[in-house]
């Protein structure tokens, strides 16, 4: 009787300090799922006579466009992820351990600075076409030569960075799978090909799902590429209504309908996830990996290193010698006034990220109930929103928001405050926050899961506040995690195009935004040193994962 | 009788290190054999390397007179007519019980695949399940599915590699049982790789125990127990002791032990020889004038096993009823019954 009492009491005094931090959660998940619900509620506006227009001209191209974009990049991952995992895995191979790192280089490389390095290359005037001329003493016109500025294109560039989120999930989808069922295959008639195909392939198919669904997020987001290639799709029909037409409705209309091709994503993603759990085979063993002789060996090489140079070396390279020849002009006082701003806005993101980040998985673990794991999960969801649709979301509030303070402000005091809010860092800072919030999140909350809830229970027990057991048990225990996170999401806020481009301030310049206009201007040599300063910093959380992997690789021999 | 399976003087090494090395073995048409040892004795290894996973440094396998396996040539796991129970089972997750069953039977038409598949089933009793997932089965229905699955394309062989370990232990020995009737029913050679005697005595026909990546003995159940041939498989088989007791010429042991017919004694004994002492070697009697201190005693349900100090500290077991019970420290009544012991040369 007396433990009933006691325990109730506890359970009590649990509670009431809990309801301040679930009131918190509430409300920050709120704030930043407003982006996202005006761009829905805008389909509750009347679709005004732009939608007209768009019918009669651009909308089918921007449906087909995007659609065929992402067939093209869907089956171009697919098949580069998959086989580069196949090869990393599965197989061995002379070169089998760099390449099984190398593969992920071309994560660095963010899609739109490859098209605009490819595009220098295979131009009429590039060093390709001019080197062919030369030799064959062609004209202009007396040869055929693909063009790159095209959906196909567009199609190769994102599929050449894009692949290694397909090859990440499916490598170790195929490393996870119990070489008993491999081997079970063998025992009972098959052929190595025929294991890959009956057995391996379709219980790695969670996995494969869900990395071709990552990267057609990222495709969908692109608009660096399609907008230098000229390919209207959906994100550059965006651009184009908000600030060709001004009509700023129907551009967040158009956003609508974009997040419904998102959505969908996530729910096959999703799908594939809980499948996942029971193809998930405990039984780990020795790895024995085919060891390829001969012709195999010599073709799954110069596959493995095709795919590395293509994706990286190659335009990696050429970054290099444009940025070499012209850095004596470019590296002044703009490019270093170029380097602050970026680091500093990306440093101010990544941090607000982590602190929101924390504060979410920390509540979500203490009160896990449906409703904060639901609140969790929609402030996650921002990441698979393209960047464009962010930005336009943060907009239009704030733009209403400050209409209204002037309005009232002109009214009270008869002083205009003009746009207060509009065109500051801290709204570019709050829409990273929306859109790379879940980044932080994941790579907390992986951290949080691997310390046992007993740990927490027995602080609790011990008398500690959930601040406390916040501060001096978990943030210790987690910082290789936090820094992950900021890592991360520094980099993330480096590369991001659109987003910066819509909402920062007037004349403020970041080395991604500086990139795409220098490369729009077709200054492609100048457009190289913040290229390859955006390519440099990409490549340290590619370190990372690469760091693991060959952790994973010595406790696997 | 015409042998099925022959392993002659095989060796397996990983690294310049032998994992199995000079093991000779054969099994005849439809008998049973069971590779027992400790774990890392090689066994598993040399049942991989007939599976085909391994490859052979020296010594042959062959199966139903056509070699699989020399140093030369490993014939691919895909290609040789054995099939292989896996030790966690190896379920494909992806396809359900009938397609799991079927996998091995790509050769045969639609028709005759359904119908043997359905054979199968049948004969493991899953007919009810054959639409589940692997995941939806119960460990004992797994286990069948991964049977049926290698018994399908009719193997000349089966191998089972530590087939029971993931299972209940009150499954194990009844599920050994009954795959043995079905075994023998159909007529099939098999080869099981245990830890677990229990699984060995319950499965085999023939019993090759090894150690340390070597043969030591092949032999029955019934002989490996009682005539085991080395201390290794004195001490690996079975519960018991060995002490070190003194004998003398007419055959008297130390200890208040008794005395063993000398006929039954091997030549060359010296002053002291080593005893395998197994619990029902030593028997409660209640008239007897042997007392010995009792050190510790678990209960076992039906019985209660004690442990009980010679004269001179070692211990030994003793089984009783376990209506007998007398308090740790106190003495317990024995007589020994010595027909059976097993006795090593000291050195």
């Amino acid at each position: 009787m007396e433990i009933d009492s006691s325990s109730s009491g506890f359970n009590s005094s649990n509670q009431s300090s809990g309801r301040g931090w679930r009131i918190y959660l509430f409300i920050v998940t709120a704030v930043i799922a407003v982006p996202m619900l005006v761009i829905f509620a805008s389909l509750l506006q009347p679709f005004s006579s732009a939608w007209q227009h768009l019918f009669d001209t651009v909308l089918t191209d921007y449906i087909t466009n995007s659609l065929l974009l992402m067939a093209g990049v869907g089956i171009g991952t697919l098949v580069l992820g998959v086989s580069a995992a196949w090869l990393t895995a599965m197989c061995d191979f002379p070169g089998r351990k760099i390449l099984s790192w190398a593969f992920l280089l071309p994560m660095a490389m963010p899609a739109y600075i490859i098209a605009y390095t490819y595009t220098g290359i295979l131009d009429f005037s590039g060093p390709l076409q001019t080197a062919l001329r030369d030799t064959y003493q062609w004209q202009y016109g007396d040869y055929y030569f693909p063009e790159i500025r095209s959906l196909g294109g567009a199609i190769c560039m994102l599929s050449l960075v894009l692949y290694p989120y397909v090859y990440m999930l499916v490598r170790v989808a195929f490393l996870e799978q119990s070489t008993a069922v491999l081997e079970a295959s063998r025992n009972l008639g098959k052929k190595p090909w025929q294991t890959l195909f009956l057995v391996a392939l379709p219980m790695a198919r969670p996995a494969i799902v869900a990395g071709v669904s990552l990267a057609l997020m990222e495709t969908l987001a692109d608009y660096g590429t399609v907008a230098y290639f000229g390919v209207s799709s959906f994100t550059t029909g965006i651009f184009r209504t908000w600030y060709g037409l001004g009509e700023l409705t129907t551009a967040a209309q158009l956003c609508a309908f974009l997040m419904l091709f998102v959505f969908a994503l996530i729910m096959a993603e999703r799908w594939s996830r809980q499948r996942l759990r029971f193809h998930h085979h405990s039984a780990q063993k020795k790895m024995v990996r085919l060891r390829l002789k001969g012709w195999r060996s010599a073709l799954a090489m110069s596959v493995g290193s095709l795919i590395v140079f293509l994706g990286f070396v190659l335009p990696a390279s050429q970054l290099a010698i444009w940025a070499s020849v012209g850095w004596q002009e470019n590296l002044d006082g703009d490019f270093i006034t170029l380097l602050f701003n970026s680091f500093s806005l990306a440093a101010i993101a990544s941090v607000c990220c982590l602190i929101v980040a924390v504060f979410l998985a920390y509540t979500k673990r203490a009160f896990a109930s449906r409703a904060e794991l639901g609140a969790v999960a929609v402030a996650s969801l921002g990441y698979a929103v393209p960047g464009t649709v962010i930005a336009v979301g943060v907009l239009i509030p704030v733009a209403w928001l400050d209409n209204q303070i002037d309005f009232l402000s002109t009214t009270w005091f008869d002083y205009p405050t003009g746009l207060l809010i509009s065109g500051t860092l801290g709204l570019l800072v709050f829409a990273y926050l929306v859109r790379f919030l879940s980044v932080s999140l994941n790579t907390v909350d992986s951290g949080l899961t691997a310390i046992k809830p007993s740990i927490d229970e027995s602080a609790r027990s011990l008398g500690a506040t959930p601040s406390r057991v916040l501060s001096r048990i978990h943030l210790p225990i987690l910082r290789t995690s936090l820094l992950t996170a900021l890592l991360l999401v520094f980099v993330e806020v480096l590369k991001e195009l659109p987003t910066t481009l819509i909402l920062r301030p007037f004349n403020f310049n970041t080395l991604a935004v500086r990139t795409y206009e220098l490369a729009s201007d077709e200054r492609l040599v100048d457009a190289a040193l913040p290229a390859l300063a955006i390519v440099i910093i990409g490549l340290l959380p590619v370190l990372l994962i690469t760091k693991s992997i060959l952790n994973e690789r010595f406790s696997n021999e | 009788m015409n042998k099925q399976l022959i392993l002659d003087q095989v060796t397996v090494q990983y690294d310049a290190i032998a994992a199995v090395s000079d093991a000779t073995f054969a099994l005849a048409e439809g008998e049973i054999g069971c590779l027992l040892g400790p774990s890392g004795c090689g066994k598993t290894t040399l049942l991989r390397a007939i599976a085909g996973f391994e490859s052979l440094s020296t010594g042959s396998i062959s199966l139903h007179g056509e070699y699989i396996s020399t140093p030369k040539r490993t014939l691919a796991p895909e290609d040789r007519a054995v099939g292989m129970v896996f030790q966690d089972f190896a379920l494909f997750p992806h396809l359900n019980v009938r397609d799991n069953i079927g996998f091995g039977l790509s050769s045969l038409s639609s028709t005759d695949k359904s119908n043997r598949v359905l054979e199968m089933l049948e004969l493991v009793g899953l007919v009810a399940v054959a639409e589940r997932f692997p995941h939806e089965l119960s460990g004992g229905q797994q286990q069948r599915v991964a049977l049926a699955r290698a018994l399908a394309p009719s193997p000349q062989i089966l191998l089972l590699d530590e087939p029971f370990s993931n299972l209940d232990a009150e499954l194990r020995t009844q599920l050994a049982a009954e795959i043995r009737i079905l075994l023998k029913k159909n007529k099939v050679t098999a080869l099981l790789v245990t830890h677990d005697q229990d699984e060995a005595f319950a499965m085999a026909d023939k019993i090759a125990l090894l150690n340390a990546g070597k043969i030591v003995q092949i032999d029955t159940p019934y002989k490996l127990y009682h005539k085991p041939g080395s201390l290794f498989a004195a001490d690996f088989i079975g519960k018991g002791t060995i002490i070190n007791v003194g004998i003398d010429a007419a055959g008297l042991l130390g200890n208040n032990l008794g005395s063993l017919s000398i006929n039954a004694l091997p030549e060359d004994l010296g002053n002291t020889v080593k005893l395998l002492v197994r619990p029902d070697d030593i028997a409660y009697d209640e008239f007897s004038d042997t007392k010995l201190s009792i050190v510790s005693k678990s209960f076992l349900g039906p019985n209660y096993l004690y442990e009980l100090a010679l004269k001179d500290g070692q211990c030994v077991p003793c089984l009783t009823h376990s209506h007998i019970d007398i308090p740790v420290g106190d003495e317990l009544p024995v007589r020994f019954d010595l027909r059976h012991v097993v006795i090593f040369n000291a050195d």
